[in-house]
């Protein structure tokens, strides 16, 4: 690989580790604030937990692991003008369908701590789903280090 | 409509959905479909959770939402393994160049 081949490279794939990082950090923290101003406290401290401790750390290995990255942006699956058809169509339809949906608003109280409430709808009402998740949990756990990890011959 | 209401939520859902199925149908690179994913996802919660907000109230819509957020997780951590593997196998994460069990 010539110098110049190299610098280009190098260069690539900072922007594409940097675009990922910020594109990731922002995702997970406007979902947070999103969470918030919407009253779920829990919830947007659980998502900034998530996506900062586990996704984008998982996001920034795999894409430092797989450091020689040749898809380029203008390689695209289908184009720019077919996907931007498709995603016309769907949410053409979903605006559809939002408009036509009669639903009841209702005025919210002022916000109100939830974590007393949730962990008790976690023991309670939805015990099965909690235990059921954790066993989800273990399986991709498991399956993960299963997949990722090296062919030992012999 | 100067406050916040139920609709800006469900417009900011729609635009968040839109953008990811954007970035799952048009990328070849497999982490940034999985990123696209995560998009799709999050709109859905938000969804979740403006719901169960301007709606009947409760936890539901954030137990749901909670639920998301752990089978996405589950999900990237599958997919960026699946990822690695298919990096190791064809040195690329194109995944147009996967076509091995193409018939």
């Amino acid at each position: 690989m010539t110098a110049p081949a190299k610098i280009q490279t190098s260069r690539r794939l900072s922007f594409g580790l940097r675009t990922r990082i910020t594109a990731a950090l922002a995702l997970a923290s406007a979902g947070t604030a999103i969470f918030v101003l919407l009253g779920a406290d829990f919830l947007g401290v659980i998502q900034l937990f998530v996506y900062v401790g586990g996704i984008l750390v998982l996001t920034l290995f795999a894409v430092m692991l797989t450091h020689r990255i040749d898809v380029r942006v203008s390689n695209r699956a289908v184009g720019r003008l077919p996907g931007l058809v498709v995603v016309g169509v769907v949410a053409t339809w979903m605006i559809r369908v939002a408009r036509a949906a009669r639903w009841t608003e209702g005025q919210p109280g002022p916000p109100a701590a939830t974590t007393a409430g949730i962990g008790d709808a976690f023991l309670g009402t939805y015990v099965l789903p909690f235990e059921v998740a954790s066993v989800v949990l273990l399986a991709a756990l498991i399956g993960a280090i299963v997949v990722s990890r090296k062919e030992v011959k012999g | 409509m100067n406050e916040l209401s139920l609709v800006h939520f469900v417009v900011l859902a729609v635009i968040l959905f839109s953008l990811g199925l954007f970035c799952v149908v048009t990328r070849r690179n497999a982490i940034g479909i999985l990123m696209g994913i995560e998009l799709i996802l999050n709109s859905a919660n938000i969804n979740y959770v403006a719901f169960a907000r301007y709606g009947r109230g409760g936890y539901d819509g954030q137990l749901f939402a909670i639920f998301v957020i752990m089978l996405a997780a589950a999900e990237a951590a599958i997919g960026l393994a699946i990822v690695l593997g298919i990096y190791q196998r064809f040195e690329t994460i194109d995944v147009e160049a996967t076509d091995r069990l193409r018939g």
